[in-house]
């Protein structure tokens, strides 16, 4: 059997395809397991490709590793599961983890391939912040994978296709950790993995106002679309965290990238390395940012953007 | 309060270098060094224990020249140090690194970073603590510890979770927790007499095998134009802007 799982609905259905893909080829059922949800969203997972769906109904609420993993290993002991898909949210990878750990298998998280090669599981992913992809097979059952979100387009959706709902109840070892508060976070809803032009903002920017030349150069480029280093995000809070590139952040490809006071470590250039022209504006000739640039100019940000923004203006009319 | 806090050795991957013929990443030779995340751990660990008293246990699976590297971190301020050395996936490190905290036995909090530098998993946390069977925290950017209890908020991105926990616990924790602090001088010499044990798989009754092979590396190479203007002159910038025109990215 193959199973699926995520918390997030857009993300399950995505990985339905994958997982349709492997089941066809094992010869096994696709199982998609929804965790205290509702039937329509069964009816769903079938329409996107489902064979059959477990609905768990145990007395678990918001997201616990710990409980939502004893509940896993309990669909994959009973179900005989052999291969586990699961969503690589932040959530999803420390249940994947997790549950290897109680399962004692392996586990590889963020897969940007998986395939079959003699019905074993082989996958890909990026390591060493972007300078290599290892490709890894795996020598122990369940193989478990996690799968990066939007890498992967939902099957088309069928209505007609035919699949099981099962409601399950399972004994739930509660967890002896509990949530005391969720705090949504404000977001700009900014989506800097689609956008054809980023200007990037870093620690060279003195202030959060400072921030609008960065907005004018992006407005007069007509792309509008503004990011940002960690620290920018993480530590600063200037930017909401949707602005934030590189490795923990976003993997961006636009056609320009424009790194304004950002001294290029490689954690932040594995965020943008896939981009078309990248130019850096630092005031430090040896940043390193110049090494991962096609165009640079050594000079201070407050000096070179409202020139830059000028001359665009200018000969873009 | 017993800390316990795995802390890994990396190889510094800004220096590496992908070999033109065999499009192979060159490991050969590359630095290696504590995983920078680790030494938030290491700084959180100490801050409980001036909080609590206690004693602050690293343990790394590694190479064997890691004792270096474990150096830096008994300076900051962890008691002692124990290396496995070891290679293997995660399932091996994860026994081996269970298997020593059995061995040590009582403890309260183990801290991880988020995620290694150079495989950036964050798969080693959550599942030393699904092995061990106790309760998780991860992505924790503040940490309060108190005599009975662990209070953890866990950044998610879209919004932030705390979360309450009795101990033993497994907290990882990010980048932006705290700074992790340079050791003096007076520390860097007084670490010298600070124990490194070296315990080994079989002394610790576990043989684990990897359940993930890695086959092969590719490297990736990323080849820029690197045409730097020294100054922002207007003449520069104005030549900047038609280079852009002229790739067809501007308009
Ligand atoms: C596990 C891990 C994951 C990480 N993930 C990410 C990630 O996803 N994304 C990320 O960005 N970072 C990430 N980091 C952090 C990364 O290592 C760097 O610390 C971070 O990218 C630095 O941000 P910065 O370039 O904005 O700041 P700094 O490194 O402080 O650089 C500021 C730059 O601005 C320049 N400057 C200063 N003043 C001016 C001025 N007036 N005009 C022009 N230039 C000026 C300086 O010369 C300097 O080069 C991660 C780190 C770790 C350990
Ligand atoms: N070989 C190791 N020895 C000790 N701790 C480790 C080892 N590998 C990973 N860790 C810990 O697990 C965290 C996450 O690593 P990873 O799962 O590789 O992303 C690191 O920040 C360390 O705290």
């Amino acid at each position: 059997m193959v199973l699926v799982y995520s918390e997030k609905e857009n993300i399950a259905y995505e990985l339905l395809n994958k997982g349709r893909e492997l089941a066809d080829k094992l010869g096994r059922k696709l199982i998609a397991v929804v965790i205290g949800g509702d039937k329509d969203l069964a009816k769903n997972l079938i329409a996107y490709g489902a064979d059959e769906v477990v609905v768990i109904k145990s007395p678990v609420s918001s997201f616990k590793a710990e409980e939502y993993a004893d509940i896993l290993k309990q669909v994959v002991e009973e179900k005989s599961v052999e291969t586990i898909l699961i969503g690589s949210t932040k959530n999803g990878k420390e249940l994947a983890s997790r549950l290897s750990g109680i399962l004692k298998t392996g586990c590889i998280i963020d897969a940007v391939d998986v395939y079959l090669e003699d019905n074993k599981v082989y996958t890909k992913r990026v390591v060493y912040s972007g300078n290599a992809v290892a490709l890894q097979g795996f020598n122990s059952k369940p193989a478990i994978v996690t799968i990066p979100p939007r890498l992967i387009d939902p099957l088309p959706r069928d209505d007609k296709r035919k699949g099981e709902i099962e409601e399950k109840e399972y004994k739930v070892k509660p967890s002896s950790s509990s949530i005391v508060k969720i705090t949504e976070m404000q977001t700009d809803s900014v989506n800097v993995e689609e956008a054809d032009i980023i200007v990037s903002c870093g620690r060279g920017f003195k202030n959060k106002e400072d921030l609008k030349l960065a907005e004018e150069l992006a407005e007069a480029l007509k792309g509008k679309t503004i990011g940002c280093s960690r620290p920018i995000a993480a530590d600063l809070k200037w930017l909401s965290e949707d602005h934030w590139i590189g490795l923990s952040g976003h993997k961006v490809k636009p056609k320009l990238y424009i790194a304004v006071g950002i001294s290029g470590q490689i954690q932040h250039i594995a965020g943008m390395r896939d981009s078309g022209i990248v130019v850096a504006i630092n005031k430090d000739p040896d940043a390193l940012i110049f090494k991962s640039a096609d165009y640079g100019i050594v000079g201070d940000l407050y000096e070179v953007l409202p020139k830059l923004t000028e001359v665009i203006k200018e000969k873009l009319g | 309060m017993k800390i316990i806090v795995c802390a890994k050795q990396v190889v510094d991957a800004s220096e590496m270098k992908i070999d033109p013929n065999t499009k192979k990443p060159i490991l050969a030779g590359l630095e290696r060094k504590v995983n920078d995340i680790d030494k938030n751990a290491v700084e959180e660990a100490i801050k409980i224990k001036e909080k609590h008293g206690g004693s602050i246990t690293v343990i790394t699976v590694g190479e064997s020249d890691a004792r270096e590297r474990l150096k830096e971190l008994l300076a900051m301020g962890a008691d002692e140090a124990i290396l496995i050395p070891a290679d293997g996936d995660y399932n091996v490190i994860t026994e081996l690194l269970a298997a020593a905290i059995k061995k040590i036995g009582e403890y309260d909090i183990i801290l991880c970073g988020e995620a290694s530098t150079d495989m950036f998993s964050g798969q080693v946390g959550p599942r030393l603590a699904g092995l061990l069977g106790i309760p998780q925290i991860t992505y924790a950017h503040t940490l309060t510890v108190e005599k009975d209890k662990v209070i953890g908020e866990r950044n998610l991105g879209d919004k932030s979770v705390t979360i309450e926990s009795t101990m033993p616990v497994v907290v990882t924790v990010t980048k932006e927790i705290n700074e992790p602090r340079l050791p003096s001088l007076m520390q860097i010499l007084g670490s010298a007499n600070k124990p490194i044990h070296e315990w080994s798989g079989e002394s610790l009754g576990v043989t684990p095998k990897s359940m993930v092979e890695t086959i092969s590396l590719e490297g990736v190479s990323m080849k820029r134009k690197n045409i730097v203007f020294e100054d922002a002159s207007d003449e520069n910038i104005e030549k900047l802007v038609d280079n852009l025109l002229k790739e067809g990215v501007v308009g």
